[in-house]
């Protein structure tokens, strides 16, 4: 079965008025979209790094976006939040959809989109201040004064990451001296009290070491009861764990990233329709 | 032979460091052999709070210039300071490359314009300016602030501006990530993430003011009173040397010396402070 899955199937899929349609979506008529992309390409200047992207990304799901390195997975992460603005000579064509936002619209306040759509990196990134402190920047720029309810707020996020226990009596101290699985979870507590509906997870555990790695995916599976979670690994065995759905992305001889397959994770990876994802996958397993 | 050569140049350096040192030590116990027989005689207390400075009288009080060091170098901070700041923001945060490119060199010119020509240049325009626009002699606190506000500039600009753009992209990242605007990102992330290196430039500055002396001496009025504002005519200490040393003797050139010994302590306590906070992070 070696039919080009990515321009067939899928940009008839994008349709308008068909968001999940059950004849082309892998998602579940049941299943409700959060992001929707529609024909989306990037450019880099002049350099195209993804090219006619269609997909559904489901809501309160774990999405995996795999593919090899340099294919545009950190570009098409950083598309959901507008983080690849800050590039100059970026361009984006297409569509890309949160709920009924259309976000590259000109009138779409980027600073709101940021507080709906939020981003753990790579590299923990603490900011050089107190814990308290990492937590609180967030709210109190959104205008929260009330100490209490900046208290609240602190204890609320860093009991979701399981911090709160080993915290709580030090939330004076600087950020910097916490172990790097310790940052990690504040990142993530930082970017849950924004309150926000979808979290991106750029290879967020790759500088943890393994066992770190499992207590964030523990924390992942459980946070995608109430977020969209996106996240974007090199590890196969990781996608396998937490995710729900995978895209495997993969750049074709003009360079281009373009989305190769779209699927529920379990059946791509026990059968993956596309060649190059079945070689990826078993490669990468090997 | 190779490690001949090495232990040679080692030791040469050495012999450098040790010379250029020893320089600076002599010069610290010359000044204090010098000047400190007189704090003795007079007393610490009546030397460092005494209000009159007459030396042919045998009085030497140098609180009215401590009081003109201290107001003219805070006029200068509370000029110098949020100016300089808000540029080096301007500088790493907001200016395209291009302008970057041309402010660098020019602040960079700034700082190397000799002092005799900044008094020069406040003397001509901003004490007529004062004198006109104020009242008052023009020679005043006011004019010295200015003067050094300037002079102080280029240090704040170009040290801040570095430590802006020395801080990891990942802060910036993230704050904007997390939903937070440019200028709350640089006011809550940025700013506070470049604290130390922002200090460090601000106390450089004041230690730069506090020292200076050619351009005040020109502006300043330099009567030996306590001022009641900021248009009355000071003394600093610095100026208090500069203009006595030429033809003071005796426990006169004593008690200038002295006035050295506690600017000596000034400085050195703000570049420790300076230090102390660079440490810290
Ligand atoms: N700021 C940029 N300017 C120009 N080209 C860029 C920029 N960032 C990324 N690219 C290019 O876009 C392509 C996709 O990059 P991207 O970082 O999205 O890949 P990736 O799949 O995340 O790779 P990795 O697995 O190594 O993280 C690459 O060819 C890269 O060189
Ligand atoms: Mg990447």
């Amino acid at each position: 079965m070696k039919i080009n899955i990515n321009s067939k199937l899928m940009t008839q899929d994008s349709k308008p008025g068909l968001p999940s349609s059950p004849s082309g979506s892998p998602l579940d008529s049941r299943q409700s979209v959060k992001i929707k992309t529609d024909r989306l390409s990037l450019h880099y200047g002049s350099f195209q790094a993804l090219k006619d992207i269609s997909f559904d990304i489901p809501k309160c799901a774990i999405t995996a976006i795999i593919g090899p390195s340099g294919c545009g997975k950190s570009t098409l992460l950083r598309v959901f939040n507008r983080m690849n603005d800050l590039i100059p000579g970026v361009r984006v064509e297409g569509k890309v959809t949160l709920d009924d936002l259309s976000i590259y619209e000109k009138t779409v306040d980027v600073v709101s989109l940021r507080k709906r759509v939020g981003m753990v990196f790579q590299k923990p990134n603490p900011f050089p201040m107190s814990i308290f402190d990492n937590i609180a920047i967030g709210p109190k720029s959104y205008g929260i004064k009330d100490k209490q309810e900046l208290n609240n707020i602190v204890r609320w996020s860093l009991t979701q990451v399981a911090l709160w226990n080993d915290l709580k009596d030090n939330l004076k101290k600087s950020s910097l001296d916490l172990s790097p699985e310790q940052q990690q979870r504040l990142c993530i507590a930082r970017t849950l009290a924004g309150e926000p509906e979808v979290i991106l997870f750029d290879e967020s555990c790759s500088a943890l070491d393994p066992e770190a790695t499992m207590k964030i995916e523990e924390l992942m599976v459980d946070l995608a009861k109430k977020y969209t979670i996106i996240i974007v690994t090199h590890n196969m065995e990781q996608a396998l764990r937490v995710s729900d759905m995978a895209a495997f992305m993969m750049i074709e001889e003009d360079k281009a990233g373009r989305l190769v397959e779209y699927e529920k994770t379990n059946i791509m990876f026990s059968n993956p329709k596309d060649k190059r994802t079945e070689d990826y996958i078993t490669g990468r397993f090997g | 032979m190779k490690k001949f050569k090495e232990k040679l140049s080692g030791r040469i350096f050495f012999i450098f460091a040790l010379s250029s040192i020893s320089v600076l030590a002599l010069i610290t116990v010359f000044i204090i052999v010098k000047g400190a027989p007189i704090i003795a005689k007079v007393g610490f207390f009546n030397f460092v709070f005494g209000m009159k400075w007459s030396p042919s009288q045998g009085e030497f009080g140098i609180f009215p210039m401590i009081i003109g060091s201290v107001s003219v170098t805070l006029g200068a901070a509370a000029l110098g300071v949020p100016i300089g700041i808000c540029c080096s923001i301007f500088l790493a945060e907001f200016a395209p490359a291009k302008m970057r490119e041309f402010f660098r060199p020019a602040i960079q010119l700034l700082a190397g314009i000799p002092s005799v020509v900044y008094g020069f240049w406040g003397l001509l325009f901003i004490v007529p300016f004062i004198r006109n626009f104020f009242g008052g002699p023009g020679l005043s606190i006011l004019a010295g602030a200015i003067i050094l506000a300037i002079m102080t500039l280029p240090t704040i600009i170009s040290i801040s501006e570095v430590s802006l753009l020395a801080l990891p992209r990942q802060y910036k990242e993230g704050a904007l990530a997390l939903g937070l605007n440019h200028w709350q990102t640089i006011w809550s992330v940025l700013l506070p993430a470049a604290k130390s290196g922002i200090v460090a430039a601000v106390i450089l500055g004041i230690g730069r003011a506090v020292g200076e002396t050619m351009a005040v001496i020109m502006v300043l009025g330099n009567a030996v009173a306590v001022p009641l504002s900021i248009l009355d005519p000071v003394r600093t200490l610095t100026t208090n040397i500069g203009i006595e040393m030429g033809y003071a003797s005796g426990e006169h050139q004593q008690a200038l010396f002295a006035t050295g010994i506690v600017l000596f302590v000034i400085i050195m306590l703000l570049n420790s402070f300076a230090q102390y906070i660079t440490r810290k992070r």
